[in-house]
């Protein structure tokens, strides 16, 4: 039997499971979240063993079934690149629904409609992997959309979740514009919506390709979050609930990644400005994505950006491989996809985990704001210390898996850039610099992140209360944590797993892209396996430290405090203070505002304060003008729309009568 | 050479156009209804009186079904709705009932001249069939979009929804029953919410003015 009818019954029984846990819900049954949770796990199981058979094998699979639909087939296909990125999205969707068993309120009536979401939200993910047909695509693409609008308007009783949810709306719906834009374009260019009619997208005229790019840049770009269209990230990451969030940020704009590359694989050769247009969008997401990360007090929101980042990051794999692509060189090609492709699968590991434990101190503490959090290492020990290595991870530290997907852009980049060809060194030369940058940075975040909330000592009482997550919580987090370092170990091995797709993408057989797997292996062993001894010698020091005698008997005394005898959790460095140093260097790019009212007089009367923002700039700069001048220029039409019911149907009465008289005439 | 089954069908619709007419220019809401009713009824004899191919039990069966809602049910609702408000009169309609009474003439001039450029499908019915269909669904929205209690808005669906009804029995010869009871079951229920409506709009507003339901807007 086909393999994709499997597939499509994982869906279906995800979806029927959804709704049913939604009927249940309005009863306040008991079984609203086993029933959401567990058809979601044995969808996302029947879904996973299909995908990992044909990247394992690389031979791909089809389907095709009639729907009634206007120019639609029901035509879905598995090859090695839906598998890969079908592949997190069942494992993170999978544990996500285990976290969310415990992260939601059970007693509340819209938990069951949250299921039936989320549920509906991993199905049409899937299925946006595995259509091969434009409509088919775009009905799966909105369904995601509005599936995951409604998960981000879970808490719509607060002002902010509401705001958030409208602008994602309006930023999903952009998104589908853009892409149904690509789709008839290419339709147009080939007489047909599908997408094996696409596959030869050299033969289109000479200016059509570069416009069917921009389209698809803009349309994925939107949401897969690339500056400057990510502003909806950093509003709806945080409202939605944790494990929304993690498969949102983890694996729904990947989704973007996916139909970027998908479209470039209907190219040959791209011209050498896709490329250098990815590395430019890359380099200015990645750099401007970790600053305001670094800007940010709230702890989800400072994810968000982060998740600017790693697509930035991921992007300027994809550009590396597109200028490999464009001038020959079929090792930069095959390092820069390979990164980019990789970062994928890593980012989805370490964002979902470092989301889930943002979710579980959420969940302990009720709080978002880490200026108020703190010494939560005491209190919740295994967030703590997955929340640890998730961050090493997205920091791209050594032996842990977002270092792999990294080293494979900086090889890449060196390689271009000790090539004499004048476009790739200057391009090349500015991924080094901006990835160096990057990841100073975002150590520097993660530093702040975690040492704020973790280190310490609690700044309010609901922080001092917290206490540590549920079993399922706890497991889902620790898989994640134990997926980090353990893809860094296989890295070899999975870059051969990955040998089919990248031939997808680089139209060569699997076989020739050996020469360049072991080349690049060789380098990535050395250095995974320097780590792993330096990370061994620390593990030794530590237990070495543990055994000796006068580990066991701790003692706990106020820090030196210069003779004042009563210190406050408030004397410890803020996150804005920690900071600000770095806030003031970039100020040019970040233009955050603070506002300080100092203390006057010797006894002062009047409360001194100060406050720090830092908003976003293409907000204020780009869109909000923009859309000040669309509302002012419909304020004339806004006349007809007076909420005279009367009115309307004398208008719905006039166009038809008239419309009666013309086709009469 | 007409024959009686001709001279019925003519008949009924006259009169037909003279309740719409009347309708047009009823101020009493009470009176609305009624003539709502006789219309009803007179559009479910349509087919019996005005059959050419005699009875047949499909027919009759229809006939029952829609003079039981078009001329019992529907008004029962509509004098519920009634006597829960305290409406009885529209007072000062946007087009007043004298003027009204002259646009419905406007109206059924433009219905038979263009009917006289629609194409004909039902041969052998009268003649005056599509006009009389046509000015009756102009005169809906002209009720709907004139008047400003919500109950005269609600008679003026039923007459765009006889309208097209009589329209049906032109265009279609062997409509399939199903079609038509399910034609009239979406009638029932879109009369149904529209009765619940004015009843809660009664009862949070003290009156049923639907053109202050503007206060609403956001």
């Amino acid at each position: 039997m086909n393999s994709l009818v499997w597939m499509l019954a994982g869906l279906i029984l995800m979806v029927v499971g959804g709704f049913a846990s939604a009927f249940f819900g309005v009863r306040r049954s008991r079984y609203t979240r086993q029933i959401g949770a567990w058809s979601l796990a044995a969808g996302c199981a029947m879904a996973m063993i299909p995908s990992c058979q044909t990247l394992w094998s690389g031979v791909s699979v089809q389907l095709a079934l009639p729907w009634p639909i206007t120019l639609g087939t029901f035509h879905v296909g598995l090859d090695p690149l839906s598998a890969f990125f079908a592949i997190p999205i069942c494992g993170l969707s999978f544990l996500g629904a285990f976290y969310g068993m415990e992260y939601l309120p059970s007693n509340s009536k819209a938990t069951g409609f949250a299921w039936a979401g989320y549920n509906l939200l991993v199905a049409s993910m899937l299925l946006v992997v595995l259509a091969r047909q434009a409509i088919l695509f775009l009905t799966a693409w909105e369904i995601m959309a509005l599936a995951s609008f409604f998960l981000v308007a879970f808490e719509n009783e607060r002002e902010s979740v509401r705001r958030a949810a409208w602008l994602y709306l309006v930023a999903a719906h952009v998104s589908a514009a853009f892409v149904a834009a690509l789709f008839f374009c290419l339709g147009h260019y080939t007489g047909s919506l599908d997408f094996d009619a696409w596959s030869g997208g050299s033969s289109l005229p000479s200016g059509i390709g570069t416009v069917i790019f921009f389209l698809a840049l803009v349309g994925f770009g939107i949401k897969a979050g690339f500056w400057p269209f990510h502003i909806w990230l950093p509003e709806a990451h945080p409202a939605a609930p944790s494990h929304v969030s993690a498969v949102m940020s983890g694996v729904m704009i990947k989704t973007g990644i996916y139909g970027l590359v998908r479209v470039l694989t209907f190219f040959d050769t791209p011209p050498m400005s896709w490329g250098w247009t990815l590395v430019g969008i890359g380099i200015t997401s990645g750099v401007l994505g970790v600053l305001y990360a670094l800007a940010q007090s709230d702890l989800k929101r400072l994810l968000a950006y982060h998740s600017v980042e790693n697509i930035g990051i991921i992007a300027i794999g994809l550009g590396l491989g597109c200028l490999g692509l464009s001038t020959g060189r079929s090792l930069l090609a095959f390092v820069g996809f390979a990164g980019g492709l990789l970062h994928v699968l890593n980012h989805a590991v370490f964002k979902g985990l470092l989301f889930l434990g943002a979710g579980s101190v959420l969940h302990a503490t009720g709080i978002r704001n880490t200026n108020r959090l703190g010494g939560l290492l005491k209190a919740m020990p295994v967030t703590g210390r997955t929340f640890f290595i998730g961050s090493l991870a997205i920091c791209g530290l050594p032996p842990l898996n977002g270092f792999v997907s990294e080293f494979l852009i900086y090889f890449g980049a060196y390689h271009g850039a000790v090539a004499f060809h004048s476009g790739l060194i200057v391009s090349c030369l500015a991924v080094v610099l901006g990835m160096a940058l990057i990841g100073g940075l975002a150590a520097a975040a993660f530093t702040k992140a975690f040492g704020i909330v973790f280190l310490g000592e609690p700044r309010s009482r609901e922080a001092a209360a917290a206490h540590e997550a549920g079993p399922a919580m706890r497991a889902a987090m620790t898989i994640l944590a134990i997926f980090c370092p353990m893809i860094a170990l296989l890295a070899s091995s999975i870059l051969q797993l990955m040998a089919p797709v990248l031939s997808t993408v680089l139209h060569v057989s699997a076989g020739v892209l050996t020469s360049q797997l072991e080349e690049t292996v060789y380098f990535l062993n050395q250095i995974v396996m320097i780590s792993l001894f330096f990370g061994m010698v620390a593990i030794l020091l530590l237990l070495l430290r543990r055994s000796l005698p006068g580990a066991k008997n701790v003692e706990s005394a106020v820090t030196w405090d210069c003779g004042y005898a009563r210190p406050s959790a408030r004397m410890q460095y803020t996150a804005s203070s920690f900071a600000q140093p770095i806030k003031a260097l970039f100020a040019f790019l970040l233009g955050s505002h603070s506002h300080l009212t100092p203390p006057r007089g010797i006894l002062p009367q009047a409360i001194a304060s100060f406050t720090s923002t830092a908003p976003d700039r293409v907000n204020e700069r780009f869109y909000h003008p923009i859309f000040e001048a669309i509302l002012k220029g419909l304020r004339r039409v806004r006349v007809l729309q007076h909420g005279e019911v009367q009115l309307y149907v004398l208008y719905v009465a006039m166009t038809l009568v008239a419309l009666l008289i013309w086709c009469l005439r | 050479m007409i024959s009686l089954s001709q001279t019925w069908m003519d008949g009924l619709l006259v009169m037909l156009m003279l309740t719409n007419l009347i309708l047009l220019g009823a101020s009493r809401l009470g009176h609305g209804i009624r003539l709502i009713a006789i219309q009803g009824a007179l559009l479910g004899a349509l087919p019996i009186l005005g059959g050419q191919h005699g009875w047949t039990a499909r027919m009759l069966f229809l006939a029952v079904i829609t003079i039981g809602l078009k001329a019992v049910v529907f008004p029962w609702f509509l004098h519920r709705a009634l006597r829960a408000g305290e409406a009885r009169r529209e007072d000062n309609p946007f087009v007043g009932h004298t003027a009204s009474v002259l646009a419905g003439l406007v109206m059924l001039t433009v219905a038979t001249c263009l009917s006289a450029r629609l194409p004909t499908v039902g041969a052998g019915h009268s003649m005056l069939v599509m006009p009389v269909a046509l000015f009756m669904i102009l005169t809906g929205p002209f009720l709907i979009t004139s008047r400003r209690k919500a109950l005269s808005q609600i008679l003026g669906y039923v007459v765009l929804e006889n309208g097209m009804y009589a329209f049906g029995l032109v265009m279609l010869q062997d409509v399939p029953a199903l079609v038509e009871l399910g034609i009239l079951l979406d009638a029932f229920v879109a009369l149904f919410v529209m009765g619940a409506a004015v009843h809660q709009i009664n009862r949070e507003f003290d009156h049923m003015d639907a053109d202050q339901l503007d206060s609403l807007k956001g």
